[in-house]
């Protein structure tokens, strides 16, 4: 009995059901018990637990090198940002220079995954509310990116390409023109975006004023990313603690205020763009040398403890490493921006209508792995 | 007012219904713009990229020589514990012992292809091949020895 002890309509007349963990529209494993009055939410109750891999515990197992790879399968949609952070984290405690060369690969493919992943966050949206056809040609645009993840490093999702102190292999010499013949596939395909899905009333009417959370809510319940930055609140880690030279870059932070899933839909939207605007500033000047510095065999960190922070595509992404000076962490922690974001939902989908609470998963735009970790 | 409002929306609504479904109908005639590919028909043409992690390979030469050492940087480097590499004393002409591979095994069902024992591998003896489609009805399949029967250590490689 998936319900527990409770019966499924319990003595004050209200109907409890589970959307998940088998359900299509929560693209993962997440169990949401929701309470019902008629067609209305009471309550809404994350259950989570069900793609737990403990991978904290694993990574204290781990040599400094290796534990970068299994962080690829947290936010899969952020593979490289998730190994960038891990890397950072070590450069950070060994005070190593990463080249010039290698802070812009890395940016390239993180902009890069980060648009793949509004792709497929704009490829979804329009599936779980009934929309089939957005998602073919949005996932015409992704296959061109994925194409060029494999060429570059080997692997589709699960790329592991940074290691501590730049990037494990050098680019291949038509990198910087397959990069601009996707780019500009994107940016002539991007207005069958707005046409298809984004323009249309359907769309609209289901994501105006759905799910509003305010920017005190966003700040109190810790969500970060196009989240946070539809209430207003400004959190894009990239302009607020600048690492891996995003500081020499010209883009803006999108911030909308509303705050409901129509907000959250412009600030993905707008959020390509600037990522496309980024690798259009670094693609042409990929400056020359090394890509990767030169560091020990055999990687100890110095006692103490260490924390990074990166911008994830759905937030901030924080490692915490206790390091007791052997080879090993002692204690590796992630703040995931998903755990943070998942938060929102009993709060924002209270008295709405069951149909409503399939576009606020849809915008907050959860990835399930990132949660249980 | 309301009347005018009212027929005002559906005039919107209709209007962003049929700039969707003009989309969806200019690539209905023009049926060259889809990208789609049908997998196992295409099996022949399937181009592959050279980076592509799809197994691990020892590549031996025409005279059934490989690169390995057998110095377990890559059985050390591996976060999943899928390679294991066992030594064997071989006498060389010189009369002096010496470390060589006798079996390198190879897990494939706990391979995650993160490409670690490629990066850690002094001599360059293992790499990454194209090879994807590794599907097999028993587990005991995909342990695999890469190390070919009587294959022996390329002179000059230490």
């Amino acid at each position: 009995m998936l319900l527990g002890e409770e019966d499924c309509i319990n003595e004050e007349g209200e109907f409890v059901i589970n959307i998940g963990p088998q359900h299509p529209s929560t693209h993962g494993v997440l169990r949401l018990k929701v309470w019902l009055d008629g067609e209305t939410i009471k309550k809404v109750e994350p259950h989570l637990g069900y793609i737990h891999r403990s991978i904290e515990k694993m990574s204290e197992s781990f040599s400094y090198r290796q534990f970068i790879y299994i962080t690829s399968r947290m936010d899969y949609l952020s593979a490289h940002m998730n190994n960038q952070a891990c890397a950072l984290v070590v450069e950070k405690a060994l005070q190593v220079e990463v080249p010039a060369r290698a802070q812009a690969i890395r940016i390239i493919l993180c902009e890069l995954s980060r648009l793949s992943s509004h792709i497929l966050w704009f490829a979804s949206a329009g599936l779980d509310l009934g929309g089939v056809t957005p998602f073919f040609y949005a996932f015409r645009e992704r296959e061109a990116i994925n194409s060029i993840m494999e060429e570059t490093c080997g692997a589709r999702l699960t790329q592991n390409f940074m290691v501590p102190g730049g990037v494990i292999t050098d680019l291949q010499p038509d990198f910087p023109k397959r990069i601009k013949e996707v780019l500009k596939q994107f940016k002539d395909n991007y207005h069958e975006y707005n046409e298809i899905l984004i323009g249309n009333v359907i769309f609209q009417n289901r994501m105006m004023d759905v799910g509003v959370l305010t920017k005190e809510d966003a700040i109190a319940l810790g969500c970060t990313g196009p989240v946070a930055r539809a209430s207003g609140l400004s959190c894009d880690i990239r302009k607020l603690y600048p690492y891996d030279g995003y500081e020499k870059l010209k883009f803006d932070e999108i911030l909308v205020t509303g705050g409901d899933s129509w907000a959250r839909c412009q600030v993905r939207m707008a959020e390509m763009l600037q990522s496309v605007n980024i690798i259009e500033q670094l693609i042409d000047n990929i400056p020359e040398g090394e890509f990767v510095a030169k560091t020990k065999n055999v990687l100890k960190l110095p006692k103490g403890e260490f924390y990074q922070r990166v911008e994830t595509a759905r937030g901030e992404l924080g490692v915490y490493i206790v390091s007791d000076g052997s080879a090993t962490p002692y204690r590796c922690k992630y703040r995931s921006p998903n755990f943070a974001n998942l938060s929102a939902i009993p709060h924002i989908s209270k008295g709405h209508k069951i149909g409503d609470l399939i576009a606020i998963m849809a915008t907050i735009d959860l990835i399930i792995p990132d949660i249980d970790r | 007012m309301f009347i005018k409002e009212y027929f005002g929306t559906i005039f919107k609504s209709i209007k962003s219904l049929l700039t969707g479904m003009k989309l969806t109908g200019y690539y209905f005639i023009h049926p060259n713009k889809i990208i789609t590919e049908e997998y196992p028909e295409n099996r022949a043409t399937l181009n592959l990229p050279e980076r592509f992690r799809g197994e691990v390979i020892m590549p031996h030469d025409e005279k059934n020589e490989h690169q390995c050492t057998g110095c377990q940087s890559c059985e050390l480097s591996c976060p999943n514990g899928s390679i294991k590499i066992i030594t064997k004393q071989e006498i060389q002409p010189d009369g002096k012992k010496k470390k060589r591979i006798d079996t390198w095994v190879y897990h494939l069902d706990m391979c995650t292809m993160c490409g670690m024992c490629v990066e850690a591998c002094p001599t360059t003896a293992i790499l990454m091949g194209n090879e994807f489609e590794h599907s097999q009805y028993e587990k005991q399949y995909l342990k695999k020895v890469l190390n070919k029967p009587g294959s022996r250590l390329k002179d000059g490689v230490e």
